[in-house]
């Protein structure tokens, strides 16, 4: 370890050799304790203990008891590290565990090292995602070992969602973009693996090459941006890396050359490009809400809390590339747009369906793009903040949903569940609930509130991203109002409710939601369609306690908003102390930090080719809202906003009663207000309930064309290549037949040939030595 | 196209010390007879035991060539490679006619044609 860092140390003395002494932003690497390296080991050592419990067929729930305590172990390792390393000065800690990739090539001046090692780079950025990861992790883990409670592979789940901890280590905890990678494509095929959980369902199937394939085509621009940075700047290493390029001069490479060009827009963008596939933003989107395929706590904890975090952690590790290399922020005024119209297209969509975890999944693409928004916006602190609240009240959410649709068999329809509040067990769930969809709605004085608000409050500081702040204000109104139009149709209200599809499917191996023993029916005593043996089946201790942990955790979330005020929170001091925080060379840093909610502002920006300064200095006196200063009026405005949905869905959808609000007037699961006021909108609810043919447009424009295009390749392969080939095998076949003749086995005939053939030669010797006179 | 052959090779025999009014002509002429008498002998008879005397008679043709040939220049490489022929051909008679009996007791006939499975 400690050579690691001096090797790293020199590098950076001998790289930023040419610059000057300005602002160092990033501090310089240290090496830290071994066993930080037991964060990603503990779960591998999971996920291979429960491969084995896989395929030596074991059917009790030790897979899930393995699974809990050493994601539990890794947590403490954690929370001990964190600890230690917030009581140090912040400087990021190198642990390293071994030589990994370490090549050399090309003599003389012109030698190149490619060095990619298995170590671990913890600033404030990798232990905030470790601390939430490892925690929700354990907790969704214990909700999933009752959950995933008699299904056949119990095992084969609990050892991918191990493995997805350790590739999600890899790729926060990595010190070099190479271990980033390999956790990236990790979490890929992790989520890969769990959405096509259920495998013999063909929707499943269909929702897990989704998403596997829409991602490669955001990892294609990862790994074209890793590429392009090593050829770039000759290192992927982050502590040399950083050294080169954020460290208060301008961008040089390793031998200590200037670089620009169309690399220094390129890099950004072929990066940004990666995290749009992984955190399911336009126009790569469209595989999230598919992935609900998986079971719930797979969606809670992949597909909502962390993994779709991923592009949102890139970009904030890698923000010295967006904001320094960049100096024209090019690629982060396209992340802002597509974050903003993400979040709004997103929101509309969810407004329209009826499957409550499809709403919530819309609701996650939804936040996403507030979250890369925020980072378009520069707070990096605000992205990273609603990053940690909307981990704890989403995955909440999801849990509650799963909750749900395990205890009424797979049905997930709002409008055949009513009143869960007013039913015997579904307390807990029903206040979880509620508090993660005040959450999401916004609420004043929430953790969703408070991080929502951080990021509508750049958009109106930012000069020139006003547009963009009305859209995303709009935005939060319609989240209020599709949150609680889930609330008050199924979780109060008239008591109501339809068994799903798996009530009379039980043993069957494509269904993890196993109901017990005591609550087996026999699926000769009931209809297709009707239940009237149908029990619900509220939840056991586990989903309980942990609905009610994450619940109080979305509560606590909130608190952290008040530690360190200095740098806006909890949240923003970690990233202060991370690569995040990465302000921009030319800048005035400490000018800045009087002003900004964020520690990134735009500063003029020393132009490639003329030095001339873009006037963006006048960052708190450009912006506003109608007037007033953002950072103070979006409280209130973000909270009425939020009331004003949270009033609408009431209205619409909510029961009469206390329930509804006193505003609601639904009797019944079914119907509601809104469905007497939807015509008048003409077909647009329509077109949002097909999420605006989206897929439709997809298929038209992509696979359609390619479907064709492949068909016609294979009409070629099938007339001309093997027509080729066949006729190479043919040809053969066809003059063997004809000679075969000859080959009649009697002795006279080949020697009659021979007999012939001799003469014939004789003939020919004799012709010539006639014909050239005889004296040959 | 014989007959040229032999008007150049007739005085060339009388120098080289043949008989007079035998030149290496006559041994040619009665070596290619005896030769083209054994391969018609060999392509019309089915008879096992006469193609192979056959092929005897086209080896005594050929052996009496190279002694010709030898004599004519004067070289006696002709006659020791007709002795080894000759200590050869007896070994491999032996053979054949073996192979010929045993031949005749897998059929019970010394037809030739009784032995075609060799076909395409």
């Amino acid at each position: 370890m400690g050579v690691m860092a001096q090797s790293v140390l020199l590098t950076l003395a001998g790289a930023a050799g040419g610059g000057d002494a300005g602002v160092h932003p990033i501090a310089d690497a240290v090496a830290g304790p071994w066993w930080i390296s037991l964060i990603p080991a503990l779960p591998m050592v999971a996920a291979v203990v429960c491969l084995f419990m896989n395929f030596g067929r074991v059917r009790s729930k030790a897979p899930a008891w393995v699974v809990v305590s050493l994601l539990a172990a890794a947590f403490g390792i954690t929370l001990l590290g964190f600890q230690q390393w917030n009581s140090g000065d912040g400087s990021p800690v190198v642990v390293k565990a071994w030589d990994w990739i370490h090549a050399s090539w090309g003599g003389g001046g012109d030698g190149k090292t490619f060095v990619a090692n298995v170590s671990f780079y913890m600033d404030g950025l990798s232990w905030l995602w470790m601390l939430f990861v490892t925690g929700l992790a354990t907790m969704i883990g214990l909700y999933a070992s009752e959950y995933m409670a008699g299904d056949k592979g119990y095992a084969r789940f609990f050892a991918a969602f191990a493995l997805f901890v350790v590739s999600m280590a890899c790729l926060v905890m990595g010190d070099n973009l190479v271990l980033l990678y390999l956790g990236w494509e990790g979490v890929g095929l992790c989520s890969y693996l769990l959405i096509g959980y259920f495998y013999q369902k063909p929707a499943a199937v269909a929702a897990a090459k989704k998403a596997f394939i829409v991602n490669r085509i955001g990892d294609l621009g990862l790994a074209l941006g890793i590429f392009l940075i090593y050829t770039t700047f000759g290192t992927v290493e982050y502590a040399t890396l950083f050294a080169l390029v954020g460290d208060g001069h301008a961008p040089v490479d390793v031998a200590g050359n200037a670089v620009t060009g169309w690399v220094t827009w390129a890099i950004p963008c072929l990066l940004m490009l990666g995290a749009f596939g992984k955190s399911a933003q336009l126009p790569l989107y469209v595989w999230l809400p598919d992935a609900m395929e998986g079971p719930t706590p797979v969606s809670a904890l992949i597909h909502a809390a962390t993994m779709v975090t991923a592009g949102v952690y890139l970009i904030a590790r890698m923000f010295p590339m967006f904001a320094g290399l960049d100096g024209g922020h090019f690629a982060l005024s396209i992340v802002a747009w597509v974050g903003t119209l993400t979040a709004l297209l997103a929101a509309t969509i969810g407004m329209a369906q009826f499957d409550i975890k499809r709403i919530m999944a819309y609701s996650t693409v939804s936040q996403l793009g507030y979250m890369f928004a925020g980072l378009g916006f520069l707070t990096t602190t605000g992205a990273a903040f609603h990053v940690f609240t909307h981990a704890f009240f989403k995955a909440t959410l999801f849990l509650a949903c799963g909750a749900v649709m395990h205890g009424f068999a797979g049905q997930l329809d709002l409008r055949k569940l009513s009143g869960l509040w007013s039913q015997p067990g579904w307390k807990i769930v029903t206040l979880a609930m509620f508090i993660g969809c005040i959450n999401l709605a916004g609420v004043p004085f929430t953790a969703g509130y408070f991080s929502k608000d951080m990021i509508l409050a750049e958009a109106f500081v930012t000069p020139g991203k006003a547009a963009m702040g009305w859209i995303l204000l709009a935005t939060a109104g319609l989240t209020a109002y599709y949150t609680f139009r889930v609330f008050f149709r199924v979780f109060v209200g008239p008591v109501h409710f339809e068994a799903g599809d798996e009530a009379h499917s039980h043993g069957d191996d494509d269904h993890g939601h196993g109901h017990g023993e005591e609550h087996h029916h026999d699926p000769g005593q009931h209809g297709d369609h009707h239940h009237p043996h149908f029990h619900p089946h509220p939840p056991g201790w586990a989903i309980n306690l942990v609905l009610a942990t994450l619940a109080i955790g979305s509560v606590v979330a909130a608190g952290t908003y008040f530690i360190d005020k200095d740098h806006h929170g909890w949240v923003g001091g970690l990233l202060h102390r991370s690569t995040a925080s990465y302000t921009s060379p030319y800048g005035h840093h400490d000018a800045a930090h009087a002003m900004a909610v964020a520690d990134v502002v735009i500063v003029p920006v020393a132009d490639a080719h003329g030095g001339e300064a873009v006037a963006e200095a006048a960052h708190a006196g450009a912006g506003g809202f109608l007037g007033m200063d953002p950072h103070k009026v979006m409280y209130y405005v973000s909270a009425v906003v939020g009331l004003i949905g949270i009033l609408t869905a009431a209205f619409l959808h909510g029961p009469r009663g206390l329930g509804g609000l006193l505003i609601g007037n639904r009797t019944e699961a079914a119907t509601s207000r809104a469905d007497g006021l939807l015509p008048m909108l003409g077909p647009i609810p329509k077109w949002a309930q097909h999420k605006w043919y989206v897929d439709e447009l997809y298929h038209a424009i992509i696979v359609a064309p390619l479907w064709v295009l492949s068909n016609i390749f294979h009409l070629i392969d099938r007339v001309l290549v093997d027509g080729l080939v066949n006729v190479a095998g043919w040809a053969p076949t066809a003059l063997a037949k004809r000679m075969r003749v000859t080959q009649d086995g009697r002795m006279h005939t080949y020697a009659t040939g021979m007999g012939v053939g001799l003469a014939a030669v004789l003939i020919v010797v004799l012709v010539v030595v006639w014909s050239t006179g005889g004296n040959g | 196209v014989i007959g040229v052959l032999a008007a150049e090779l007739v005085p060339a025999a009388a120098t080289a010390g043949l008989a007079p009014g035998i030149g290496l002509y006559h041994y040619l002429l009665v070596s290619a007879v005896m030769f083209g008498l054994g391969v018609v002998g060999f392509l019309s008879r089915r008879n096992l035991i006469i193609m192979f005397l056959c092929t005897e008679l086209m080896f005594q043709a050929v052996g009496l060539a190279l002694i010709a040939f030898g004599k004519f220049h004067g070289n006696h490489s002709g006659e020791v490679f007709v002795i080894f022929v000759l200590t050869i051909a007896a070994a491999e008679a032996a053979l054949a006619l073996a192979l010929v009996v045993l031949l005749f007791k897998r059929r019970e006939t010394l037809d030739a044609q009784a032995w075609s499975l060799l076909k395409g």
